[in-house]
């Protein structure tokens, strides 16, 4: 039976806001991996937990803040889809939530499985019959004509123009170095070696800077979740409507009409907001109702933005508070709806965190500057940053060749020689070719000789 | 009149580095060898610069040496100057260099070919290569009617035509025919048909492999000038001496002392750069006398101007040919200009102004094959025993040379013994990365062995070619009892020295961190293993020693593994997980029945590439340019699919039966 030395990941659910959403982990440190992200509430970790067993527990971050409630499946080798070592973690849907966990679990060693990995894991193993042999290969070489596709759209643009300045770059120190090497006797200045680690340390901010975009690009890409809370007829559905554009939800003024959550996507300022209009947030009585609120709280809860929306031209209530207290600690616009009516409660009133802003859903005030804060929020900044790092395999690339870059450091700072150092940057400059899909083949040979004169 | 003149197991065409160590491997494999030279005058004919070795070329005669090849021992013997360079840089990158007496250094060859058994050297020129038919070999496939087609060679070789009339046959054959295939000499505006140093070129034998289905490239590459040693003012050069401590190539060699002959450096200025400024319309390569492709890495003097105009000054180093000659090579003035502005550019040199030249510089063109038409073990795929090696292939250099026609002889001998050849990994030799480059790549320039092309450069260090590659040696036969004996005996001083320094533990007292601190070594705070103290930059085996009295003495080559095997261990460990990655692709083997065009989901671009270099494994597909691993992993899908159907088809039959 073939086995491999990586361990890979993907979110194994189709994308949008299902009830469940799975990270598979496959691979021979599939447990170890799966143990540095999620906490057993029994405390037991997943590699002494037995086969085929669910595990209730926590996602945690590296920060030891809860992610998500989350159930982890073990499987054993042989006994999984592919033959190694498999935990499922089972999450709460959501995009954002998913991406986070699928995120700390590459961060933790794993690899992103390439389309059509786990099934050609599971054919190779033996898992899958010959009659699937087609598909899997079907599958694969689509993986080619898609990438290229994203590849075309994607690369055409600003960031990989940014990837190909630093491999440029790093090229040339790798050139330089190597000339240096493999021509001691030529006539060639030597390399400052302070000077490539001040070049890789350049290189670094850049590259770190580009990986602060991951957020603004997955946000560009997957769009925002966003819910809209607030007590019964306090405005949310004539909000999502102007956001929208449209008329979608029923709007009434009987409080507890709004009763299923519907999720609309709008486009504010360039952001793809995914609107989650949820019921009334309020104590109700009535048991259907109980459920549309509940999920109210759930979404709020999950969601990556939550505008709350209070009626400005009345005093605060209890519920008011409640809903307050429910947007602590989250990314929110707290909205003061009725602008067009005389201010009760402002700002002051409120003393919390989030931006306050005054609206109005019937004569659209207020509105210009909510979608300049929704764009605030999601990273986009008044001159148009087109960089944005989309993927998370550009992502877990660029957090790849950082390290190399810092190993690169690591071999300068231990006072090693220049022959080591281009090894690491030659891990580096490789990982950023993987991002942009070329291959290293005799592009240094020909910087080699195109940068210095060589020869007898 | 054609006429039968003799039956041997192997011939070698062309006894140049490549083809001296083609056929000593083959004749002491125990084939019995006919080695072919147009001159018995000129064999192991340096006609370039008089050196051995340097980076990545160096390592390349050091592995040679540890399979059992000839070049080290022979350098070792009539080499004249030795450095080791890059010695302020890691291990890895080390790399041996060393000035020869050209002369010495080819009849010492020479001899050594007419004396070793099993081998006979003729002065013959070979104008065909005769070939015969092979039956088709139905290749069955599989049990389930899908067709497959033989791709296996359907011609072998048998023997060749001299041009007066002699057929040698042989059922292996290597060729190893450097630049003298349809060689054409060029200086400035004359040019004629000939081989380096005016020797005869061979005119018919590329029409011979062109007929063969060969796909043949031309190359073109040059040679300074020989000046008289007796017309320089050394003077107004500086003085280049070799190392003191005396270096040797072969792991057999003990030379401890040995006379040396310094190189003098000099520079180009602006009046030189003029000259040829000047003249360029004549150049050939700009008038468009020269048509073949020339190495970037050794580009004539004229092209170093035309393509960098800002350098305002070229070194060149001044390298005597040899103790019994006033001829002095001039590196870094290679040129093909007119005669009278070779002459006018190198009176404007320090210390040449009134130089005489004994060898005008010239630029040869010639014929070579088109290494991709090669398997790694460089037996042709489409002619069964036919073998090629050398700059025939598309390389430069005589230690590519050499290392290619080693293999290609000791796998003519396989061949013929039916035994698997010895194909070395990327991950074992220099020379597993030259000839997969050669035969998965191509070249289009005469290829060049640097260490930048070698991704596991830790691990390939000149230091320990012997520990990689002398079991192999000694596995196909090519080691002397006499090197596997010193092999056995260093390889377990560096066992018992490692387990030694593992063992021993020190602790943090008062009295042991006084002998470290005596020694020049930082104290310890915990109790720590000699091995692990070993690592610190600081720290060498007999710093360590001067603390701990009961270690014992080492050899240097001992010391030096040790030394390199503790403090550099992070990054070995760091390669040998790479190379482990790579081994399970190397693993897969790709049959060579293999019809791509029946490959479903394979893309365009890497079903032609696939079909006509043919990998041998997934491992070397993932490296042909235009295969992704997309690709690589529908093949991976593929094979096994292949495999289970084959079983199954299997399980019928018996049933069957």
């Amino acid at each position: 039976m073939p086995s491999y030395q990586d361990t890979i990941a993907a979110i194994a659910t189709a994308p949008g806001a299902a009830g469940i959403g799975i990270i598979r982990v496959s691979g021979k440190d599939a447990l170890a991996i799966s143990d540095r992200v999620f906490a057993a509430a029994s405390g037991t970790p997943l590699a002494k937990t037995p086969a085929g067993r669910a595990v209730y527990g926590h996602i945690v971050s590296d920060t030891a803040e809860t992610v998500d409630e989350a159930i982890a499946l073990v499987m054993r080798a042989p006994h999984s889809y592919t033959r190694e070592d498999v935990v499922e973690l089972q999450c709460h849907g959501g995009s954002v939530v998913l991406r986070r966990v699928l995120g700390l679990v590459l961060a933790h060693g794993a690899r992103l499985a390439e389309r059509g990995e786990f099934t050609k894991r599971a054919f190779l193993s033996g898992r899958l019959d010959l009659s699937q042999a087609q598909a899997v290969m079907d599958v694969i070489s689509a993986r080619t004509d898609r990438a290229l596709s994203v590849a075309e759209s994607h690369l055409a643009g600003h960031f990989s123009g940014r990837i190909r300045t630093m491999r440029e770059k790093c090229l040339a120190m790798i050139a330089h170095l190597e000339a240096t090497i493999d021509f001691p006797e030529d006539d060639i200045d030597d390399v400052a070696i302070d000077e490539v680690e001040r070049e890789v340390t350049r290189i670094r901010s850049e590259l770190r800077a580009l990986l602060a975009t991951a957020h603004t690009g997955r946000i560009l890409r997957d769009g925002l979740l966003t819910a809209i809370v607030g007590k019964p007829n306090v405005g949310k559905s004539s909000l999502l409507n102007t956001l929208l554009r449209e008329e979608r939800a029923i709007v009434t003024d009987i409080p507890g009409t709004t009763r299923d959550s519907i999720e609309e996507t709008a486009d504010i300022g360039g952001v793809p907001l995914r609107i989650i209009d949820t019921a009334g947030i309020r104590e109700a009585t009535d048991a259907v109702e109980r459920i549309g609120v509940e999920k109210a709280r759930e979404y709020a809860s999950r969601a990556a933005l939550v505008l709350a929306l209070f009626d400005g031209s009345q005093s605060l209530t209890d519920e008011d508070r409640a809903i307050l207290e429910l947007i602590q600690d989250k990314q929110a616009i707290v909205l003061l709806n009725k602008a067009d009516l005389p201010a009760v409660t402002t700002a002051k009133d409120l003393s919390v965190d989030a931006p306050v802003l005054s609206i109005s859903t019937k004569d659209e005030r207020g509105f210009d500057a909510l979608t300049a804060e929704i764009a605030r929020i999601a990273g986009i900044t008044e001159t148009p940053e087109e960089s944005y790092v989309s993927g998370e395999r550009d992502a877990a690339l660029l957090r790849k060749a950082d390290d190399h870059f810092r190993a690169a450091l690591a071999t300068i700072a231990n006072g090693l020689s220049a022959d080591f150092v281009s090894i690491d940057l030659r891990s580096a400059w490789e990982t950023l070719g993987e991002i942009t899909g070329e291959k290293a083949s005799e592009d240094l040979i020909d910087e080699i000789f195109s940068k210095f004169c060589i020869g007898k | 009149m054609q006429f039968i003149a003799g039956n041997y197991d192997v011939i070698v065409i062309g006894a140049g580095h490549a083809g001296v160590e083609a056929a000593l491997a083959a004749a002491r494999m125990g084939q019995r060898t006919l080695l072919a030279t147009l001159s018995m005058d000129n064999i192991a004919l340096m006609p370039c610069n008089p050196s051995v070795g340097g980076p990545a070329k160096g390592h390349l005669v050091r592995e040679v040496d540890a399979l059992g090849g000839e070049m080290g021992i022979n350098a070792d013997k009539t080499c004249i100057q030795f450095r080791m360079l890059n010695t302020g840089k890691g291990p890895a990158v080390h790399a041996l260099r060393a000035q020869a007496d050209k002369k010495l250094y080819q009849f010492t060859m020479k001899e050594t070919c007419e004396n070793t058994e099993n081998l006979d050297v003729k002065q013959i020129l070979i104008t065909d290569l005769l070939l015969e038919d092979v039956p088709t070999q139905k290749e069955v496939a599989d049990a389930t009617s899908h067709t497959s087609v033989a791709c296996g060679p359907n011609k072998r070789v048998k023997g060749v035509v001299v041009e007066t009339g002699e057929v040698y046959l042989a059922p292996a054959i290597v060729m190893a025919t450097g630049t003298y295939l349809k060689g054409r000499i060029i200086i400035g505006e004359h040019t004629y048909s000939g081989g380096p140093n005016g020797q005869r070129p061979a005119m018919h034998f590329s029409d011979s492999l062109a007929a063969a289905g060969v796909r043949l490239m031309r190359f073109k590459t040059g040679t300074p000038a020989r000046v008289d040693a007796r017309t320089l003012d050394y003077d107004k050069m500086q003085l280049q001496p070799g190392d003191d401590e005396a270096r040797n190539f072969s792991f057999l060699s003990d030379v401890t002392t040995r006379e040396q002959v310094p190189c003098y450096l000099t520079y180009t200025n602006e009046a030189t750069h003029k000259i040829l400024r000047d003249n360029m319309d004549r150049a050939p390569m700009a008038n468009g006398i020269i048509e073949g492709v020339g190495p970037r890495y050794c580009p004539s003097i004229e092209t170093k101007i035309l393509r960098f105009p800002d350098k305002d000054r070229h070194q060149l180093f001044l390298e005597p040919e040899g103790l019994h000659t006033n001829e002095v090579y001039v590196q870094g003035m290679s040129t093909s200009m007119p005669m009278d502005v070779q002459l006018a550019f190198l009176h404007t040199i320090p210390g040449l102004e009134h130089c005489h030249v004994m060898r005008a510089g010239y630029a040869i063109e010639y014929d070579c094959i088109d290494p991709t038409q090669l398997k790694p073990s460089l037996e042709f795929k489409a002619i069964r025993g036919f073998f090629s090696a050398g700059q025939a292939n598309g390389t430069s250099g005589y230690e590519e040379a050499a290392a290619q026609g080693l293999i290609a002889g000791i796998n003519a001998a396989l061949f013929l013994k039916g035994e698997d050849p010895v194909v070395l990994r990327r991950s074992d030799a220099y020379i597993g990365v030259l000839i997969d480059d050669l035969v998965t790549k191509g070249t289009h320039e005469p290829y060049r062995m640097m260490t930048s092309r070698a991704e596991y450069r830790l691990l390939l260090r000149q230091d320990n070619a012997d520990m990689r590659l002398t079991p192999i040696g000694r596995r196909i036969g090519l080691v002397t009892d006499e090197r596997w004996d010193r092999f056995l005996t260093k390889k377990a001083a560096i066992d018992d020295a490692l387990k030694l320094l593992h063992d021993t533990l020190l602790t943090p007292s008062t009295a042991q961190n006084a002998a470290l601190e005596e020694a020049g070594i930082a104290p310890i705070h915990s109790a720590t293993t000699a091995y692990d103290l070993l690592k610190r930059t600081e720290v060498t085996y007999d710093s360590l020693r001067t603390a701990l009295p009961d270690l014992p003495a080492l050899a240097k080559e001992v010391r030096d593994q040790v030394e390199i095997q503790s403090r550099y261990e992070g990054y070995i460990k760091k390669q040998m997980e790479q190379v482990a990655h790579m081994e399970k692709l190397e693993a897969k083997r790709l049959p060579d029945t293999i019809d791509y065009n029946t490959v479903p989901s394979l893309r365009d671009e890497a079903r032609e590439k696939l079909a006509s270099i043919r990998p041998e494994s997934l491992g070397q597909a993932s490296r042909i340019s235009g295969v992704s691993p997309a690709d690589v992993s529908v093949l991976m899908v593929w094979l096994e699919q292949q495999r289970r159907l084959r079983e199954s088809a299997g399980k019928k039959q018996e049933v069957r039966v």
